[in-house]
């Protein structure tokens, strides 16, 4: 008797600390989170977002964004040499608000081979990123309405049929 | 009351602003110029721009998969959609988007990536200068 109701003690005081462990995680991870995907710098949101949503720091660690800085005359088969001026100031603020995660898997640091990414977009069907309307994984803003301002809330994602 | 030297010195920092900004913008038929010269002293025999030399470049591949009009369309009085990532793309043709063609280092930064995406290399003073009085002769 006395041992099962130590036993039972035992439990509810592991549960109560995991559940509390747990807890801290997520808030420590969605605070990171919301905190770097509004992270703005004026000449990264010009420069960037005028060929492809601006992708925000947080969803590559500071080693990928200096490979992608340091190679963007040769940039995913396009030329997107800027000068030095603004790829020191662009570098410097994707650097600063980088990801803390694991990074790309390819050789290319592409955000869509994290496996973060490959986690949350797995269900989705090459169909459906193949779509006219989405194209490509990274087209963000073809599902995710607010991309553009660092909205990526899964519960206003809308996906394209057709 | 502020000082009375606050109003000369506050007049100056406009007029110093105001000069910087326009030295940095440009219209359409400035840069065409400022190409004409840089023709004329690549090519001696240099006999002025064409719009219609301008749009079969515009229109063309040149050995790569892409052509201009590939993302900016066959007539950009239009929008345009990036071959690649879909972004749409504001009309190139100044008459349509007065934007367009107003500030040279934008050009040349542009000139310098697509040149090396559509033809593997730089383009020359007399294709840029082309492909501008095509894009002048859109409306």
């Amino acid at each position: 008797m006395n041992i099962d109701r130590k036993r039972r003690l035992f439990d509810l005081v592991v549960w109560i600390t995991s559940s509390l462990l747990a807890l801290s995680l997520l808030a420590i991870d969605a605070q990171a989170g919301s905190r770097n995907l509004a992270a703005d710098n004026a000449t990264w949101r010009a420069e960037c977002g005028s060929c492809h949503v601006a992708y925000p720091p947080a969803l590559l660690p500071a080693a990928d964004w200096r490979r992608l800085m340091g190679s963007l005359a040769r940039h995913f088969g396009a030329d997107a040499a800027i000068d030095a001026k603004a790829a020191a100031e662009i570098e410097a603020f994707l650097a600063g608000n980088a990801g803390r995660g694991e990074g790309a898997s390819d050789a290319a640091p592409r955000i869509t081979t994290t496996r973060w990414f490959r986690h949350e977009h797995g269900q989705l069907s090459a169909a459906v990123l193949g779509s006219p309307k989405v194209k490509t994984a990274a087209n963000c803003a073809a599902c995710h309405p607010g991309a553009t301002s660092g909205d990526f809330n899964e519960h206003a994602v809308t996906i394209p049929r057709g | 009351m502020p000082p009375a030297v606050s109003r000369p010195l506050s007049l100056l920092a406009v007029a110093g602003i105001l000069a910087a900004a326009a030295a940095a913008a440009a219209t359409p038929g400035e840069l065409q110029t400022g190409y004409e010269a840089i023709a004329r002293k690549e090519t001696p025999a240099f006999a002025g721009f064409s719009a219609s030399r301008g749009a079969e470049f515009f229109r063309s591949t040149h050995g790569n998969d892409w052509s201009c009009s590939t993302c900016h369309t066959a007539k950009p009085v239009v929008q345009g959609r990036h071959a690649k990532t879909g972004n749409v793309i504001q009309p190139l043709a100044p008459a349509v988007n007065p934007g367009r063609f107003s500030d040279a280092a934008k050009v040349e930064k542009w000139f310098k990536r697509n040149c090396a995406d559509v033809l593997g290399r730089a383009c020359t003073a007399q294709e840029k200068g082309d492909v501008l009085a095509f894009l002048r002769s859109l409306n």
